[in-house]
C-alpha cells in the first residue's frame, strides 16, 4: 500500500513533469529565437571564411586572432589591431556618453511626469512613446535635417549673427551622440518613471520635515529609491547604443565607424563571416562584463526597494 | 494637572486655505484662529475632511495658507519651507525611509542639520532608549512591526528636539490594544521631553484621554476649544455635543439666565437647572443636552416620562432607550452589577430623573 509519503512524492514528480511540459512552448521559442542563432554565430566564428562570403566548414582560430591582432601581409608577424581597438573604444565611449546624456535629460523628465496629476501623467507617457511609432531611419533623418550645415540650428545661428559660418556637426561624433541620445531617451525615461511613480512622495515630505534641502532630498531620498529604474534605464540605453547601426551610419557618414558598422562590413564587402561572428561575440562579452560590473557596483550601496 | 506656563508656542491667526478656484473652489480652512500653549498636548479633533490635517500641514510647512499668519513663538513662519521650521512631524503612514536602518532614520534630521557625528550617535542612542528600540537599531524599517515603526517615527521626529511636534493620526493604523499602549506611551514621551504636541485625530476617545486641550473642528472651522472636561460636559454647539460621546437632545424654553446658569422648561412641562453655553442668545426653542449617564431611570415619576423602547447590554453598562411621551427619544446609561438585571423591561412605563447638574444649553 502506498504511504502518504509515497503519494506526496509521486505528486511532486508529476508536478515537475507538468512544469516542464507546460513551459515547453516557451523554451522552444527561446531556443529557436535567441539561443539557437547565437550558437550558430559562435560556431561560425571558429570557421574559415569562404571566397564569396559564407563559411568553409574547417576549424580556424584566425577570426578570433583578427579581432585583436593584425597579421602583417608580408612577414605574418602579429601586431595589435589598432583599427579594431579604436573602433571598440570609440563605441564604448560614445555609448557611455549617450547613457549619461539620456540620464541627465531623462531623470528630470521622469520626475516631472511622476509629479503630475494622474490624468496628465498618462498624457505625458503617451507623448514620450509617440516617437516609437515612427521608423528609426526616418527619425534619424529628421535629426540630420536639424543639424546639417543648412539645417535649422545652423541657419538660425547664422541669422542671429552668432556664427559667421555653419558649424560642422553632421558626420562627427557629436552628431552620432545627438542622434543616439534622441533615439534612446524614452528607454531611459520609461523605467525611471516606473520607479518614480511608485515612489511614496510622503517620504519626500518627511525629508523636508527633517531639515533636508531640495538637493539633499533628491540625493538622499529620491535617488536611492528610484535607483532600480536608473539602473534599468542605463542598461536599456547602453546595450542598444553599443550595437547601434542606423544612427552612426546616417549621422556619422560611414567615416566614423562604430562596432555594428564594422561587423556589417565583415558580412558585406569584407566577406569575412567568421570575423564578423567573432566581433559580434566580443561585443556581447563586453556588454556582459560591463553590466556585471555596473550592477554589482550599483548594488553595493544596497538598495532594496518595494 | 500641573499649570501650563502661559506662553504660546503656536498662534494661528485668521488662517484660510483655499484649494482650487472658480466652481471647484473649496475652503479647507475658513479664517481659523487658535493659540497653542507651550508644553501642551493639544488635539485637533474632527471628522475626516474637517480641515484638521490641512491645519497641521500648514504648521509643518507642506502647504502654505491662502491668508492669515502662523506664529511660532511670535515669529511668522507661514511662508517658510518645512526644512527651515523647528517643527517635526509624525506621519500617519510613518513615512520611514525604506532604504535606511532604524538608527539612520532617527539620525537623519540631525545629519541634515549638520550636527557632528559623535553627537548624532549619542542622540540616536538616547532616542532608541526613549522609545525602547535599542535592540533593533540596525534593522531595516521593512523588517519591524507596525508598532515598532510607530516608535521609530516618533524617535525620528523627536531627535532634532523640535519646538513643536506634529502628530497626524499616528495611531490609526494600530490595532486596539497597541493603540491603548501607545496612547499612554505618547503621554509619557510628551511629559518627559516637555515638547509641545499637536495631535490630529478623528477618534474622540483618543482625544479625551490624551489631551490637555482639544479643538473640535468641522467644515474648516474650529467650533470649540477647551479641556476634555469642557468639551464633553459643556459642549457649546450641537455638532460638538453630537460628535463627542452620546447625547440626548431636548427642546426647552430658557428663563432666568444668570451667571452662566438658567432654568429650562422642557416639553413635558418639568423645569430643570442647566448651564448655558457662552454666546447663547435667548430664543423660544433652545436645545438642551443631557448625557445618558447623567440621567436616572425610575419606576415612579421624573422630569420626563415615557415607555422603554429597547434595552442594550454593553458589559460595563446597559443602555435603555426610552420613547418620551413628548415624542422625543432619550437614552439612559445605567451601570451594571453582577447580581441583578437592569430592573426594567421593554414597554415599561418609566420616569427619567435629571439631576441639577446634568443639563447644558447649546448656543445653536
Amino acid at each position: 500500500m502506498a504511504t502518504a509519503e509515497e503519494v506526496a512524492k509521486a505528486a511532486e514528480r508529476r508536478d515537475v513533469r507538468d512544469r516542464w511540459l507546460l513551459s515547453a512552448p516557451a523554451l522552444l521559442v527561446i531556443f529557436l529565437a535567441a539561443t539557437g542563432p547565437l550558437l550558430i554565430v559562435l560556431v561560425y566564428s571558429f570557421l574559415t571564411p569562404g571566397p564569396y562570403g559564407d563559411v568553409k566548414w574547417q576549424f580556424s582560430p584566425e577570426a578570433w586572432i583578427a579581432v585583436f591582432l593584425e597579421r602583417d601581409i608580408f612577414d605574418d608577424t602579429l601586431s595589435a589591431a589598432a583599427a579594431h581597438v579604436t573602433i571598440f573604444l570609440r563605441s564604448i565611449k560614445l555609448s557611455v556618453v549617450t547613457t549619461i546624456a539620456t540620464l541627465v535629460l531623462g531623470f528630470p523628465t521622469a520626475y516631472f511626469m511622476a509629479t503630475r496629476s494622474e490624468k496628465t501623467r498618462d498624457l505625458w507617457l503617451f507623448l514620450i512613446t509617440i516617437p516609437f511609432w515612427t521608423n528609426l531611419l526616418i527619425r534619424t533623418f529628421a535629426v540630420l535635417q536639424i543639424i546639417r550645415n543648412e539645417g535649422i540650428v545652423n541657419s538660425i545661428l547664422l541669422k542671429l549673427g552668432i556664427i559667421s559660418a555653419p558649424i560642422q556637426i553632421l558626420y562627427t561624433d557629436t552628431a552620432i551622440l545627438i542622434g543616439m541620445a534622441y533615439v534612446y531617451l524614452p528607454l531611459m525615461v520609461l523605467p525611471i518613471y516606473a520607479s518614480m511613480e511608485k515612489l511614496d512622495f510622503r517620504l519626500v515630505e518627511a525629508g523636508y520635515d527633517l531639515y533636508a534641502t531640495r538637493f539633499q532630498v533628491l540625493r538622499r531620498i529620491i535617488f536611492p529609491l528610484v535607483k532600480p529604474g536608473v539602473i534599468a534605464g542605463s542598461i536599456l540605453v547602453f546595450i542598444p547604443a553599443l550595437g547601434a547601426y542606423v544612427t552612426p551610419s546616417v549621422l556619422g557618414g560611414g567615416k566614423n565607424m562604430m562596432l555594428s558598422n564594422l561587423i556589417e562590413l565583415q558580412f558585406g564587402q569584407g566577406r569575412n563571416w567568421p570575423l564578423g561572428s567573432a566581433l559580434s561575440i566580443a561585443v556581447m562579452i563586453i556588454v556582459m562584463v560591463a553590466l556585471l560590473a555596473y550592477v554589482r557596483n550599483a548594488g553595493k550601496s544596497g538598495v532594496r526597494h518595494g | 494637572m500641573p499649570d501650563k506656563p502661559d506662553r504660546n508656542a503656536i498662534e494661528v491667526v485668521n488662517v484660510s486655505k483655499i484649494f482650487g478656484s472658480g466652481e471647484g473652489r473649496v475652503a479647507a480652512l475658513d479664517a481659523v484662529s487658535v493659540s497653542i500653549r507651550e508644553n501642551e498636548f493639544f488635539t485637533l479633533l474632527g471628522p475626516s475632511g474637517c480641515g484638521k490635517t490641512t491645519l497641521l500641514r500648514l504648521i509643518a510647512g507642506f502647504d502654505f495658507p491662502t491668508a492669515g499668519e502662523i506664529l511660532l513663538y511670535g515669529q511668522d513662519i507661514a511662508l517658510l519651507p518645512p526644512f527651515k521650521r523647528p517643527v517635526n512631524t509624525v506621519f500617519q503612514s510613518y513615512a520611514l525611509f525604506p532604504h535606511m536602518t532604524v538608527a539612520d532614520n532617527i539620525g537623519f534630521g540631525l545629519e541634515m542639520l549638520g550636527k557632528p557625528k559623535t553627537q548624532i550617535k549619542a542622540r540616536v542612542a538616547e532616542m532608541l532608549k526613549l522609545v525602547k528600540m535599542e535592540a533593533l537599531a540596525g534593522r531595516r524599517t521593512s523588517q519591524i512591526s507596525g508598532g515598532q515603526q510607530q516608535r521609530v517615527a516618533l524617535a525620528r521626529a523627536l531627535a532634532p528636539q523640535p519646538k513643536v511636534l506634529l502628530l497626524d493620526e499616528p495611531l490609526s493604523a494600530l490595532d486596539y490594544k497597541l493603540r491603548k499602549e501607545m496612547q499612554i506611551e505618547l503621554k509619557r514621551l510628551q511629559h518627559e521631553t516637555g515638547i509641545t504636541f499637536i495631535f490630529v485625530t478623528h477618534d474622540q476617545e483618543e482625544a479625551l484621554t490624551m489631551s490637555d486641550r482639544i479643538a473640535v473642528m468641522s467644515s474648516g472651522k474650529i467650533l470649540q476649544v477647551g479641556s476634555p472636561w469642557d468639551i464633553y460636559d459643556k459642549p457649546a454647539e450641537r455638532f460638538v455635543a453630537d460628535f463627542i460621546g452620546e447625547t440626548n437632545f431636548l427642546t426647552a424654553a430658557i428663563s432666568e439666565m444668570a451667571n452662566g446658569k438658567a432654568r429650562a422648561t422642557l416639553k413635558s412641562g418639568a423645569t430643570i437647572e442647566a448651564t448655558v453655553a457662552q454666546g447663547f442668545q435667548p430664543k423660544p426653542n433652545a436645545t438642551v443636552v443631557v448625557r445618558p449617564e447623567h440621567a436616572k431611570l425610575t419606576k415612579g415619576k421624573g422630569e420626563l416620562s415615557g415607555t422603554v423602547d429597547n434595552i442594550v447590554y454593553f458589559g460595563t453598562d446597559t443602555h435603555i432607550h426610552v420613547h418620551l411621551d413628548s415624542g422625543e427619544l432619550f437614552t439612559v446609561r445605567q451601570q451594571n452589577t453582577r447580581s441583578a438585571g437592569c430592573g426594567f423591561e421593554k414597554a415599561d412605563k418609566v420616569g427619567i430623573l435629571i439631576g441639577s447638574d446634568a443639563a447644558q444649553v447649546l448656543k445653536d
